[in-house]
């Protein structure tokens, strides 16, 4: 009992990115219509999850040109902004998504050193 | 020359007085932008923490969307929505209220740097977007960015962060929308990343300073392409009624004289003022030392603006209303109804609440929204205390200046520092006056009294004479003096005496007068008597003479018979008879 309490942070991260190997991911990418830069985040993602997440990831692509509401909800400032809405914690990874590093350390599918 | 030709319709057109402006309701600041803020452009307000940047932004806002029918857009970078909502219900505006009937719309920017993960390149599109959607939304004609530099914070090109930034200001520019952007101060620009480099149009600073304790908020306008605009350092209040902002320094003596005079309410100090009293507008200055009836001669002056009718405003720094009220009841002179009516209002405070230029501030505030036609301040001296003398002199000349252009009549009281009497004031505001009264003590014998005169009264004729002030239980009196043998005044019981010995010498002048009358009547009588005497005598002679007269008539003819008789025995020539006898 008191040693499943007394985990080390070390071994709840483990076991988060063990968890996260298997949980299902929700992705909305933000563009502003089809600009040289938002072709690129998408084409940057889309290789991204079928290399990292194949099969259990939902990508929703939305231009907020077209739905400005939503860039107001979703607090969007910056473009391209990828939101990771599942697993929690919630990030924000913006850019157009090409430093991969960044963008794996973001969905925490590489740890932050 | 023709490159002059070329280059002056641009200037004149840059320094067009018509340049559209976008007023902004918050009282004082259109007459120092004259006319608000440039219209459809950026105007950047930078200040410290704490200095009422969101205050000005949200008032300029709201009063656009309720007084200008401009409807707005509030883009918070920092504060939450219920800080939001307290800031305007701090002006009595109900934000719920203006967001439900399309006036303002909200937009929280919540920007958490432990969130982002950059991952190459981006831009700010996503804020273009969001305020392009809340302007068209509602059809925005102003915008208030609050504090777009929090960005700065929560990204980290900044390279990328100052181009979005700059395009921005020409976005918004171009979308024709006037809008505030908030700065932070930076150490040693204006903001703390350089935001003034993006607005070109209009720049205005806030400042909050504390000065010996006291706190007091300014504002500059830094710039204003293409206006003309006050460049000094100006004070202003927040309070329950937002922001005001005191744009008087002397903008140039322009005030009207006028001709029509005001009674000073006291009968005899209108005559010495050629029986009219002071000029409408003018400024009046009471000075004396303690005691000397200074509140009290400002009470009449008070209870003579009630009976005319026209409201009067009292600023007292050292006494409570009531107690002014209990204090003049004593000398007869009711204040209250005046009060009561409504016609005469007080304000009581100490001077010590807050500074100079906040005082300054809420004179100015109160008199907009009462408009007096009498201001009563008591005493002046009270901001001694508040600031150097060239301070209270400069503050002084901007109310003295604000009280004329309102033609509003003001009598100033002024503490002059005890014992010896000084024809100086202690702040040197007398230059300032159109009238000086001067009060002062006599001291005689075992008693002090009271005196006035008139040192200076411009243009008009006044006396010159010094007259006894008394406080009667019918209010402030004025009385001759005398002047002793030995050339000192004579007052209180002293001229009394006088008037008593007067009474008396005329008395003893009156029976010598009355001796004199007796003693030439005698006279008369007298010399009546020796006229008649010779009138008497010279009858005597002339009746005398008329008997000598008759005698000698009466010899002649006696003669002229002899005569006639003698040539008759003569035998003389008949024809002779009766005529001048002829000698052969």
């Amino acid at each position: 009992m008191k040693t499943t309490k007394a985990k080390t942070a070390t071994v709840v991260l483990e076991q988060s990115s063990a968890k996260a190997s298997k949980l299902r991911y929700v992705l909305c990418l933000y563009v502003t219509g089809m600009t040289p830069r938002s072709a690129r985040a998408i084409a940057n993602i889309k290789e991204i999850c079928e290399e990292h997440l194949k099969g259990r990831y939902d990508l929703q692509v939305i231009d907020i040109y077209q739905q400005p509401v939503l860039a107001k909800g979703e607090q969007i400032v910056a473009v391209p902004t990828l939101i990771k809405k599942l697993p929690p914690p919630l990030r924000r990874i913006i850019g157009d998504l090409s430093d991969l590093k960044r963008v794996l350390i973001g969905l925490d599918l590489r740890p932050n050193r | 020359m023709k490159h002059n030709k070329s280059k002056r319709p641009t200037r004149k057109a840059r320094r067009d007085p018509s340049l559209p402006k976008a007023a902004t309701g918050i009282q004082g600041l259109d007459e120092l932008t004259g006319g608000g803020l440039p219209k459809g452009r950026p105007t950047l307000l930078c200040g410290s923490a704490g200095c009422g940047k969101t205050l000005l932004a949200t008032e300029f806002l709201v009063r656009g969307a309720v007084e200008f029918g401009e409807p707005g857009v509030f883009m918070a970078f920092e504060e939450t929505a219920r800080e939001l909502a307290k800031n305007f219900a701090s002006l009595g505006y109900d934000l719920d209220a203006l967001v439900a009937h399309k006036k303002l719309v909200l937009d929280f920017v919540r920007v958490e740097r432990n969130e982002i993960e950059e991952t190459g390149e981006y831009d700010l599109e996503g804020l273009f977007v969001r305020l392009g959607h809340a302007i068209d939304s509602v059809g925005a004609k102003r915008v208030v960015l609050d504090t777009v530099e929090t960005l700065f914070s929560g990204f980290s090109n900044t390279a990328i962060l100052r181009a979005e930034l700059r395009r921005l200001f020409r976005w918004l520019k171009d979308k024709g929308v006037t809008a505030i952007i908030t700065g932070e101060r930076g150490e040693t620009s204006l903001t703390r990343y350089g935001l003034e480099e993006y607005v070109a149009d209009c720049v205005i600073l806030l400042d909050h300073r504390v000065q010996g304790q006291m706190a007091t908020r300014r504002l500059r306008i830094v710039k204003y392409r293409g206006s003309t605009h006050g460049t000094s350092e100006y004070p202003f209040l927040i309070d329950e009624g937002g922001i005001s902002i005191l744009p008087i320094t002397s903008m140039g003596l322009t005030h009207e004289a006028r001709t029509e005079r005001v009674s000073s309410g006291i009968p005899r100090l209108d005559a010495m003022m050629g029986g009219k009293g002071y000029y409408r507008g003018s400024s009046v200055l009471a000075s004396g030392t303690a005691g000397t009836g200074k509140t009290s001669l400002a009470a009449h002056f008070a209870l003579a603006a009630a009976a005319r009718g026209e409201r009067c405003l009292w600023f007292a720094f050292e006494e409570s209303q009531s107690q002014i009220i209990r204090n003049m009841r004593s000398i007869g002179i009711d204040l209250e109804p005046a009060v009561r009516r409504g016609t005469l209002r007080f304000h009581a405070e100490r001077p010590s609440v807050f500074g100079l230029e906040m005082h300054l501030v809420t004179i100015h505030k109160l008199v907009s929204q009462f408009r007096p036609r009498v201001v009563v301040i008591d005493p002046v001296t009270d901001f001694a205390s508040l600031g150097s003398e060239a301070e209270i002199r400069a503050m002084l000349t901007r109310l003295v200046d604000f009280l004329k252009m309102q033609q509003i009549t003001a009598l100033f009281t002024s503490l002059t520092a005890g014992g010896t009497f000084t024809e100086s004031t202690d702040l040197g505001v007398s230059s300032l006056m159109d009238t000086w009264l001067l009060l002062r003590d006599v001291q005689n014998g075992a008693e002090r009294t009271r005196v006035v005169h008139l040192l200076k009264s411009r243009g008009m004729a006044h006396s010159n004479q010094v007259r006894e002030f008394l406080l009667t239980d019918r209010g402030v009196e004025l009385r001759d003096v005398y002047v002793g043998p030995s050339g000192a005044l004579l007052t209180g019981s002293a001229r009394m005496v006088q008037e008593a010995q007067e009474k008396a010498q005329a008395l003893v002048r009156g029976q010598d007068i009355g001796g004199r009358k007796r003693e030439l009547e005698r006279k008369r009588q007298a010399l009546e008597a020796q006229i008649a005497a010779l009138r008497a005598q010279f009858e005597v002679e002339l009746a005398k003479a008329a008997t000598t007269a008759e005698q000698d008539q009466t010899r002649t003819g006696v003669l002229d018979g002899d005569r006639v008789q003698m040539a008759r025995l003569r035998q003389a020539d008949t024809a002779a008879v009766g005529k001048t006898p002829r000698h052969r």
